[in-house]
């Protein structure tokens, strides 16, 4: 293990690897990137496909990235990353990480074949995808990932429809199914459980993937100083969760004795501002659904 | 001095999997497509069996494929990658990536048909679809030369004045799947041809940067960078070319190939393997007299811009043959040596005979044809321009 690596928040020090970068103030994504670097250091190559944090984070010449860093293309940012690796390999280097930021769409969507093609060959490379529901820095389009009732700009609300009509993509689950050997999700709102994750995967042999819930401000409709609570509360109304696979078992690491409202969740958010409580009533059930299951066949 | 080597009885794509042997490549990563197959398959035979020491990426696209040697290039390795028709167009998102970031990639394609229909055979769609991706394109007449390009690819590719990948494109099924004997260079003075391949324009843990940039406000200047840099390509694929030959014992030409062109009044420029075709006959017509002559346009990128003036100033007719055909058109070939003809002040009759499309068969008599043809144009006679040559149904053109 690289000894100078960061395992909790106490150790982390003051050294940017991200910074200087455009996003939007408030942006859950650019501190998903900025937090696993902190935990992975210098010695990271560092792997994008387009998306907000690549479009901020690489305009010449001012670049954010203090790591190497690369864009790839959109839909290929896992088999960039198995590439960066076998090179290194190849070249002897030793003590680096090759470590991956794609959003929703580049991973749940265009990306999702070379991101299975990547696990299961069991590349050493960590992939991060950090989820902010949509297609942002096209504008705020239906991903994949985009939730049930979510307001985009491709998924309208309107008479007819209320948003998005259907659920999130498993995507963590689908990875799972790879046999994969360590996969997690998290989400900036709980920042010592995803440092701790990011460190874990750090130390994976093969393949790892972490799913972190990263808002939106822009995207979402809320203001930028809501974010960390808007992270969290994702995971308080149990609309997302904290879990890994490891071992070929699921372990759900955040189990709440009771869920807090969901509707407080969603009226929060620009995007989910126009459902009405039929349509709330439907995402219960599909939270309670989801939740019965995990409790079920998970341990806690 | 010249270095005889040991000669061995393999196919087109054999011999790019000795010739990849040979170069011992880092990374390898590539997708099976017919008829590159055997190329790919050899290769992990000899990475099985030690004999070339990669890291064989087994991805499961060739986008992945191009992606992955984008990702090993990017820090350093020397890498390969092969394919063919619906595959490099699959790709062909990721060739202006790595031709922009100045990754010095080899590639093999060999040539197919592009679906649909869908066509197994050989013609020059897939590759000539993608000049405008930034790669040097080199057509092989011969598994030999084939081999001898896969190894001189690299040299070009990695000279720190070119930074430029390179597509070395072979006929499907014609050149991949017939046998013939092939020389192979002595592995200890290849050494000296091609040393180890060492590059700053890298990802790297002691300068780290940043590659495969956003360049809004600059894009503009990249890409002239680009060009420019391109046109001094040529002068190095010459020398190279000339300096394999004193060592190795085979030279092609550099950009192009003449033929027994001096005195011709007609000559015929091919791309691939109907060279070997088109040189019977011009023999067999030479000796009965016929002033033809034949020119093996060997590189499309960079363009032989100045050799297609120079031989477009001594001959009264040029044809151009085809596999390929840029729909609404005419001939993607004949589009290039066109545009270079008209520097000239007197520009030769010109003849595009599109042939061979699908592997659609290009036989002796035919070729035969195109040559009386040209002949009579040089005399004044009216001929159709653009021709399709051996279809089964009329052109009323
Ligand atoms: C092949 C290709 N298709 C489409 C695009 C346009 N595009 C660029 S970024 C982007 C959105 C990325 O969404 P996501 O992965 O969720 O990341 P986010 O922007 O939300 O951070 C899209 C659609 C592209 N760059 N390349
Ligand atoms: S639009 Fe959203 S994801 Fe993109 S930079 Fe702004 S806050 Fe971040
Ligand atoms: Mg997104």
């Amino acid at each position: 293990m690289d000894k100078n690596m960061v395992t909790n928040a106490r150790e982390l020090t003051n050294t940017e690897f991200f910074y200087g970068h455009k996003a939007c103030a408030g942006c859950g994504g650019s501190l998903a990137v900025r937090l696993a670097l902190k935990v992975l250091g210098q010695n990271s190559f560092v792997s994008l496909p387009p998306n907000c944090m690549s479009a901020v984070g690489f305009l010449f010449p001012q670049i954010s990235f203090v790591t190497n860093a690369i864009i790839a293309p959109f839909a290929a940012n896992a088999a960039v990353l198995s590439g960066i690796e076998a090179g290194a390999k190849a070249l002897g280097l030793k003590d680096h990480h090759v470590v991956g930021f794609a959003g929703d769409g580049g991973t749940a969507d265009i990306g999702i074949q070379a991101l299975s093609g990547a696990i299961d060959r069991g590349d050493r490379i960590i992939y991060i995808c950090y989820d902010n529901e949509a297609y942002m820095n096209t504008g705020i389009q239906q991903s994949g990932l985009t939730p049930y009732g979510a307001r985009t700009t491709t998924s309208p609300a309107g008479k007819n429809l209320p948003g998005s009509i259907k659920m999130k993509k498993n995507m963590f689950e689908i990875v799972a199914a790879h046999g994969i050997s360590y996969a997690a999700t998290a989400s900036i709102g709980y920042p010592e459980d995803y440092l701790k994750k990011v460190s874990k995967a750090a130390q994976c042999e093969s393949t790892s993937y972490i799913h972190v819930m990263a808002p939106c401000c822009t995207g979402w409709g809320f203001p930028g100083e809501r974010t960390i609570e808007i992270a969290k509360e994702a995971v308080d109304c149990g609309l997302w969760f904290l879990a890994e696979y490891e071992n070929e078992k699921f372990t759900l690491n955040r189990k709440p004795s009771s869920f807090s409202p969901v509707k407080e969740y969603l009226m929060k958010q620009g995007r989910f501002r126009h459902l009405g409580d039929d349509d709330i009533s439907i995402i219960e059930r599909h939270r309670d659904h989801k939740w019965e299951k995990m409790l079920k066949n998970w341990d806690s | 001095m010249r270095m005889a080597g040991r000669k061995i009885f393999i196919s087109g794509d054999e011999a790019v999997a000795e010739a990849v042997r040979l170069v011992s490549p880092h990374v390898i990563s590539a997708y099976p497509i017919t008829p590159q197959t055997v190329a790919v398959e050899r290769i992990s035979d000899f990475v099985e069996d030690g004999s070339l020491q990669a890291e064989y990426i087994h991805v499961e696209s060739e986008h992945s494929a191009m992606s992955a040697a984008l990702g090993a290039a990017a820090v350093g390795a020397r890498t390969f990658t092969a394919t063919s028709s619906q595959g490099l167009l699959y790709m062909a998102e990721v060739l202006p990536y790595v031709s922009g970031a100045r990754f010095p990639i080899v590639m093999m394609n060999a040539n197919r048909a592009l679906a649909v229909p869908w066509a197994l055979l050989s013609d020059h769609r897939d590759s000539l679809s993608q000049l405008d991706s930034g790669w040097i394109q080199v057509y092989c007449e011969d598994a030999q030369e084939t081999l001898d390009m896969i190894i001189q690819a690299y040299r070009v590719a990695e000279d720190e004045r070119v930074m430029t990948p390179m597509m070395v494109n072979l006929d499907g099924f014609v050149l991949t799947h017939t046998y013939e004997l092939v020389e192979l260079p002595d592995q200890a003075a290849l050494k000296s041809f091609l040393p180890d391949y060492s590059t700053d324009n890298k990802m790297d843990l002691d300068v780290p940067k940043s590659v495969c940039l956003a360049a809004m406000n600059h894009y503009m200047e990249y890409m002239m960078k680009q060009e420019l840099d391109m046109r001094n390509v040529e002068s190095i694929i010459e020398e190279t070319d000339r300096e394999y030959g004193d060592m190795f014992g085979r030279s092609y030409g550099g950009m192009i190939e003449q033929y027994m062109c001096d005195g011709a009044d007609a000559v015929l420029v091919t791309l691939g393997s109907v060279t070997g075709t088109a040189r019977v006959v011009v023999d067999s017509m030479r000796s009965e007299g016929y002033k033809v002559g034949l020119v093996k346009l060997r590189f499309m990128r960079p363009f032989p811009k100045a050799e297609i003036i120079e031989i477009g100033s001594k001959v009264k007719a040029i044809g151009v043959v085809d596999k390929d055909i840029s729909v609404g058109y005419e001939g993607i070939v004949f589009t290039n040596v066109n545009s270079a003809l008209s520097d000239l002040d007197r520009v030769p009759q010109r003849l595009n005979f599109i042939a061979g499309l699908g592997g659609r068969n290009v036989s002796k008599a035919h070729i035969r044809d195109m040559y009386m043809q040209l002949l009579e144009v040089a005399e004044g006679k009216e001929k159709e321009k653009i021709q399709f040559v051996n279809a089964r149904c009329e052109y009323n053109g």
